[in-house]
């Protein structure tokens, strides 16, 4: 440990680190709009600049490592002139339309121009006029909004590998873009979001589904029924100001009857019946001499980063479906049966933490007699904002129970939120299914946590099975390219998410949580699993049931039917 | 299909990494007189960069063009020498006369418009060069008489810019 004087006061820092780093742990906030956290930094925006002594001008923290003995003053005068000085130039062509943006009230750059007090428009510099491109049935682009911060471009690279994004032109004519300028849903963009929650401003956002659901809700001839994703119950509470991993299930489920969901089902229990045929198409590769290491395919961000970018590993792709994709199937088939409903009445909502669900939902894979079997799919954020728009009080409600048959779930499947938790599912019921037994530590502390990269093996029988996990797609592309390589024979199951740490850091989660917050969420759905009872797939009486009612048995012919797809090479430029 | 040429030249860097992108772009650009579409994302695969980086490269730098070339491809210089004698008024007349503007080329495939930093040619400002052949102290009025020098020139060839 270093000691640095920061603005008179004394505090520590560790030898190497950023400045910027020091100051933040020692409680004092310097403002930045280019930084992410884990990655490199960047130096773009100069908002945290803060005056070192011996140093003529002023320094950006972030970039400046610490050094024995230092002397900051990080709110000088000059820096905080600085600082509102950059702001009003970033202003100048900014849109004045904080009142119409999707950010109001969430963006980085009205929160500094109110911290500084900017109350004027001191710079009037020429608007650009770019086209907002909608293309992508998950996310929109407003390049008018953009401040060219570029944590976009890097998340999209650097985390996620996928560099649909990028800087092009020069000087005053700097904007990002697709390559050729395409639109994003032509592009190699995955429809994570994560660039979402990365930008600081409103150049980002979810393509939203508000509008439809509102109408369908509203609508007397329309059989409106819900699901909520595993993430979400320990998320949506941050919407409301409470802390990070809360877990509402309860007042979430009484909140969407509130809205007027007619049924409010629960996608962890299709996570279990995912857990169950996944498990089963295992058994089936391992006995059969199938194509392995056998990966999970819940993740629709993956799924399209494997069919445009690795279709050689397409056979390796469970063909199960999504648990949102396999709940929309039986909401529209067993369901509907069970209720003499027709099909065509029922509009189909999930709510996700994902923007590219709505991608999935869109899929003509998925789509059964022309019909899309999910017909719209909200974010957190955007639940968050009905529940708003209707004067709901989630604090208030009495928690209510999820509908039956398709409500009641096991903590494996709400496992699913976090990364590692669909492979720690699939293994406690693999186990169950080759052995007769159940495993005697269904806790696997070695795939849990926030790492992109987690790896264990696991005993079942005689048989020793080679289990990784990845989440971000980069620390998944290394993992492919490594087994692609021939490195890695040692490996059968391998679980894939797109986001870093899994669903509960989706794309469509509230904004402004770093790693603290997302290890919060991962906590409150590890407490659940220690909490319950059921903790396994084949140990829902309701999964049960389903396969004695409707299914007969994982991987018959209605199960593949319903719940299995297969997919295909994408062709995009990459 | 790689087009034969953009093959010749990525065979001549066969192995080769980020570092050559740009060599790699320039000698694309002095075979097809541009960066097309296709050639871009074969260039991205040989060096197994993301289309959206090499777009990214190529769009910062001025030499790079998008568009096929014109048969004359027209450069108007906006070096300082030529600023100060008004060479801007002379870009606005040539894009007027063509009916296009800078980096464009114009729909017969007769002429594209450039306008480029300094050609070194001070003392002849305003410069205006057209397929290397350049045209001293160009006022905005002898603009039409230069081009139509050439749409003559096109005529005699019996060749169209196609």
């Amino acid at each position: 440990m270093i000691t640095i004087d920061a603005n008179g006061r004394p505090i520590n820092a560790r030898p190497g680190e950023m400045l910027l780093d020091a100051l933040r742990r020692a409680g004092l906030s310097v403002p930045t709009l280019c930084h992410v956290e884990g990655l490199p930094p960047s130096g773009a925006c100069r908002m945290c600049v803060v005056e070192v002594e011996g140093q003529r001008a002023l320094v950006p923290s972030c970039a400046l490592p610490v050094s024995e003995g230092m002397k900051v003053r990080t709110h000088s005068p000059r820096a905080l002139r600085a600082r509102k000085t950059i702001v009003e130039l970033l202003l100048a062509n900014h849109p004045d339309d904080c009142l119409y943006c999707v950010r109001s009230g969430a963006c980085r750059l009205q929160d500094l121009a109110e911290e500084l007090g900017v109350r004027q428009r001191r710079y009037g510099g020429a608007r650009t006029a770019s086209k907002v491109d909608t293309s992508s049935p998950s996310i929109i682009r407003d390049p008018d909004k953009c401040i060219l911060c570029g944590k976009c471009v890097r998340v999209c690279e650097e985390v996620q590998g996928v560099s649909a994004i990028d800087f092009h032109g020069r000087g005053s004519r700097t904007r990002v873009s697709t390559a050729f300028d395409e639109g994003l849903n032509v592009s190699s963009c995955i429809n994570c979001g994560q660039c979402i929650l990365a930008c600081p401003t409103g150049a980002l956002r979810e393509q939203s589904h508000v509008k439809e659901v509102l109408a369908a809700l509203d609508d007397p001839k329309k059989f409106v029924v819900v699901q909520h994703a595993p993430a979400v119950s320990v998320t949506l509470a941050e919407e409301f100001g409470l802390k990070p991993g809360t877990d509402i299930a309860g007042q979430m489920t009484a909140v969407l009857r509130g809205l007027g969901f007619q049924r409010v089902f629960d996608a962890s229990l299709a996570a279990d019946l995912t857990v169950m045929e996944e498990a089963s198409e295992l058994v089936d590769r391992l006995r059969s001499g199938g194509r392995l290491p056998m990966m999970t395919s819940c993740s629709p961000g993956w799924i399209k980063l494997v069919e445009q970018a690795y279709p050689d590993f397409i056979e390796n792709l469970s063909t199960c479906k999504s648990p949102q994709q396999m709940l929309g199937a039986l909401v529209k088939s067993y369901f509907a049966e069970r209720q003499s409903l027709d099909p065509a009445q029922i509009f189909s909502v999930s709510v996700a933490p994902c923007t590219a669900k709505k991608f999935e939902a869109e899929r003509p894979e998925m789509a059964r007699g022309g019909a899309a079997d999910v017909d719209a799919v909200l974010t957190t954020r955007e639940l968050a904002q009905i529940i708003r728009m209707r004067g709901l009080d989630v604090g208030a409600l009495a928690p209510g129970p999820a509908d039956s048959p398709l409500g009641e779930r096991s903590t494996a499947g709400k496992l699913f939120g976090a990364s590692g938790g669909a492979a720690e599912a699939v293994l406690r019921t693999l186990h169950f299914m080759l052995t007769g037994k159940e495993l005697e530590q269904p806790r696997m502390p070695a795939l849990r946590g926030p790492k992109g990269l987690k790896e264990t093996r696991v005993r079942i029988g005689d048989l020793d099975l080679g289990v990784a996990v990845a989440s971000g797609l980069a620390s998944a592309r290394r993992l492919l390219e490594d087994i692609r390589e021939g490195r890695r024979r040692d490996l059968q199951f391998i679980e894939v998410m797109t986001c870093p740490g899994g669903c509960v850091a989706g794309g469509g989660q509230p904004l402004g949580a770093g790693p603290e917050a997302v290890e919060a969420r991962m906590q409150a759905l590890y407490r659940i699993d220690r909490d319950e009872r059921v903790r396994t797939a084949h140990g829902n009486e309701s999964v049960g049931r389903l396969y004695r009612e409707y299914l007969g048995r994982p991987l018959s012919n209605r199960s593949r039917k319903l719940l299995h797809t297969r997919y295909a090479r994408r062709d995009v430029v990459l | 299909m790689i087009a034969p040429d953009i093959d010749f030249i990525l065979r001549r860097h066969a192995g080769a990494g980020r570092d050559a992108l740009i060599p790699i772009l320039q000698e694309v650009q002095e075979a097809h007189g541009y960066l097309s579409r296709e050639a871009i994302i074969c260039v991205s695969r040989h060096l197994g960069l993301p289309a959206s980086k090499v777009c990214g490269v190529a769009t910062f730098y001025n030499e790079f063009r998008f568009r096929a070339p014109g048969k004359f491809h027209v450069q108007v210089c906006r070096g300082t020498a030529c600023h100060v004698k008004r060479s801007a008024r002379l870009l606005d007349a040539t894009a007027t006369a063509l009916g296009i503007k800078p980096g464009e080329t114009s729909r017969d495939g007769l002429f594209s418009l450039e306008a480029v930093a300094c050609v070194g040619a001070c003392a002849l400002a305003p410069v205006l060069a057209v397929n290397g052949e350049f045209h001293a102290c160009v006022g905005p009025d002898s603009v039409r008489r230069i081009l139509d020098f050439y749409r003559g020139k096109a005529a005699r060839d019996g060749t169209d810019g196609g």
